[in-house]
């Protein structure tokens, strides 16, 4: 209704419009409110493995050094960079030291990067021990902690984890279930089925992107790409934390909110939705560890009684990121006491994901849920736009029923004037 | 159905020689033209999102790519308007084969504002390409967008439409290769046949309640959202109102005869 007015109003509306086109996209992508430079985390393996010439010719640690020159470089000065290095300085064989061995090679200071500063860390570096993965994954996410920017580790390893039992994976699982929204993506130099799978499962576990590297200049554009990634203004969910049932809910307001979900749990949260209002929900449930071949999701619409109002859901099979669905409910206008009363709504998200006995169930799934009050939709009073019509049927019975009334009413005059000549 | 359309607005022509006010109404066409236009930036996207929140904005017309590994998942956004059927094609470039060990399958699916998925009418939306492929083609076009629906529906609405590819299947050692994606869109107006009468009061546009004017006409197709109220069948029901009027003049005047009555009156 209101869109109809606004586009009713014309010229002025359309002047706006025109003008659409001249604002950069990138810069209008951003969401909510302004927040704290982006944090990036480059952890480098430096284990004994990285000698291995096999990086177009060269040792992989060269090509590691000249990736992260040019990234440095390339660094969009809003982020703040650090580097942290594992199995850098260990040499020896006793495992507990060798899995200790995780150091932070560069912090960054508050503001720009020191660029030479940074480059000088690096080149000091010689491949040397151990590959400890989970406590440089560990120290890396207490790094970047605090505040409320985005955050972002790019762990570049040659290697699995060398540190059994604790599973990298596990640790990026328990990291991602901090809600600190910190991305892990990960870069194999050359690597095997093994590597390959843990790496896949550590970005998966975070909602990274795995990446194989064969050449130098894959490594330093796909580690450049990432860093400029993180630089992009994203929303930031808030926090939510469901309830079993709809009257301890959270009361939520328009927003984009974050939870975790386990496996055939139901979540609950109430919105107030005022008469004239349109409710507005969506949610994504991410699949972020191996969970079996179907699944599906199920957001539903209740009153505080329980009766549905509305539903969406979504089934699906094979590899997937997220599954995602969404429902919208308009409340009616009304009058009098009511008119500005609103009408606690609840939302129920369930999921009927799977996994098989060896998957961990806990830390739950990440859920996103975003919620958005508009103004109610014009339900309109006919099937047809305004109620009109289309069509050569329509034509052809205007155009029939003209030609009758004036054959009628030619008739009738005819008729009348005779008539009136005879008296 | 664009000789139909022709057909009207010649009629409307017509009309509006008839009856100025009536057209007055009817002035700015509000129907963006078909095919959009690149941005006057040229400022299609040249990187992917990883998710709902980061998909990478682009109009219909624009070329979007990406550059990636083989087992991301890339999204994009791009408007759809009310009259307006989408279709989204997208090329990948694959490793050289030299480096792949199998057969890959890739998928695109399209999601509207509110993420839930959205049918594909046609169009190869899952595609396998063999070892030897050196790139894929999918496409996927979506139903007309309606100005409204039921909220018990799940009928295509104005507002952002996300786009997903992503490969399927792939061998374990072929995950992490690096790829390259192209992504355009391209609308075509359907004409009034689809024109309800019911419409949003803001496109399906994730959190634009509390939207920028610029973060709107960011996500707005070039040219602003038309408000659904503009269909051809204003045309289609003014023209026949007037061919209705010319047909009772005529059958009058058949009944009259040919010229002045035989006899003056009086």
């Amino acid at each position: 209704m209101i869109t109809r007015k606004r586009l009713a109003a014309g010229a002025c509306g359309l002047f706006v419009a025109l003008t659409a086109g001249l604002f950069p996209q990138t810069a209008a992508a951003a969401d909510g409110p302004a927040k704290e430079p982006p944090k990036v985390e480059l952890v480098l393996d430096v284990s004994g493995s990285m000698r291995a010439n096999d990086i177009d010719g060269q040792s992989r640690m060269a090509a590691a050094k000249q990736a992260f020159n040019e990234v440095l470089d390339a660094v969009p000065d809003e982020v703040r960079l650090g580097i942290r290095t594992l199995g850098a300085t260990y040499p020896g064989e006793d495992r507990a030291l060798g899995c200790k061995d995780t150091k932070q090679l560069y912090l960054y200071p508050v503001g720009t990067v020191n660029r030479t500063e940074a480059k000088t860390a690096v080149a000091t570096l010689a491949p040397t021990g151990w590959t400890p993965i989970g406590p440089a994954l560990q120290a890396a996410a207490q790094d970047l902690d605090g505040g409320n920017a985005t955050r972002r580790i790019v762990l570049i390893t040659d290697g699995e984890d060398t540190c059994a039992p604790l599973d990298p994976c596990e640790v990026a699982r328990d990291i991602a279930a901090k809600g600190i929204h910190l991305v892990v993506d990960t870069l194999g130099l050359v690597p095997d089925a093994k590597t390959r799978s843990q790496l896949t499962c550590i970005a998966e576990a975070t909602g990274g992107t795995y990446t194989s590297v064969a050449h130098t200049a894959e490594l330093s554009g796909r580690v450049r790409q990432l860093v400029t990634r993180a630089a992009d203004p994203v929303a930031t969910p808030v926090a939510a934390e469901g309830a079993k049932s709809c009257e301890n809910a959270p009361a939520l307001k328009a927003g984009l909110y974050s939870d975790r979900e386990t496996f055939g749990e139901h979540r609950w949260y109430k919105v107030d939705v005022r008469p004239g209002q349109e409710l507005r929900a969506s949610v994504s449930i991410g699949a972020d560890r191996a969970v079996n071949n179907d699944y599906g999701i199920l957001l539903r619409a209740t009153t505080v009684h329980g009766r549905e109002i509305v539903r969406g859901s979504e089934a699906g099979d094979g590899r997937t990121d997220v599954i995602s669905t969404g429902l919208r409910y308009p409340k009616a206008e009304a009058d009098g006491d009511e008119a500005d009363k609103p009408e606690t709504v609840c939302l129920q998200v369930s999921n009927s994901f799977s996994a098989g006995p060896a998957v961990k169930t806990a830390p739950g799934m990440p859920v996103e849920l975003t919620v958005d009050l508009v103004d109610g939709p014009d339900d309109g009073s006919d099937v047809a736009s305004f109620g009109l019509g289309r069509g050569w049927w329509l034509i052809g019975l205007l155009v029939l029923t003209g030609l009758l009334a004036g054959l009628v009413w030619g008739w009738i005059s005819r008729w009348r004037i005779s008539v009136w000549r005879t008296n | 159905m664009r000789t139909v359309r022709t057909l009207a607005a010649a009629l409307l022509a017509g009309a509006a020689l008839l009856a100025p006010a009536a057209a007055a109404t009817a002035a700015p066409s509000p129907t963006p033209s078909p095919g959009g236009g690149t941005g006057k930036d040229g400022s299609a996207p040249t990187e992917a999102g990883t998710g709902f929140r980061t998909a990478a904005l682009f109009r219909p017309g624009q070329k979007a790519t990406a550059s990636a590994s083989t087992g991301d998942y890339l999204y994009w956004a791009v408007p759809a308007d009310t009259g307006q059927r989408l279709t989204v094609r997208a090329t990948v470039t694959l490793p050289e084969s030299a480096a792949r060990h199998g057969a890959q399958t890739w998928q695109l699916d399209l999601y509207d504002g509110l993420r839930r998925r959205q049918a594909c009418t046609y169009g190869n939306q899952h595609v396998a390409a063999a070892k030897e492929a050196a790139s894929v083609e999918l496409s996927c076009t979506l139903r007309t967008v309606r100005s409204g629906a039921e909220p018990w529906s799940n009928d295509p609405l104005p507002g952002s439409y996300y786009v997903r590819l992503t490969v399927v299947g792939v061998p374990e050692d072929d995950h992490g290769l690096p790829v390259k994606a192209q992504v355009e869109a391209e609308v075509k107006e359907t004409g009034g046949a689809q024109a309800v009468d019911a419409a949003l009061a803001e496109p399906l546009v994730p959190g634009i309640a509390g939207a920028s004017e610029q973060q709107r006409e960011a996500r707005a197709p070039e040219g602003g959202w038309s408000g659904g109220w503009w269909s051809d069948r204003w045309l289609w029901t003014a023209a026949g109102g007037v061919l209705g009027a010319l047909a009772g003049i005529w059958g009058y005047s058949v009944t009259r005869g040919s010229g002045r009555p035989a006899r003056p009156q009086g």
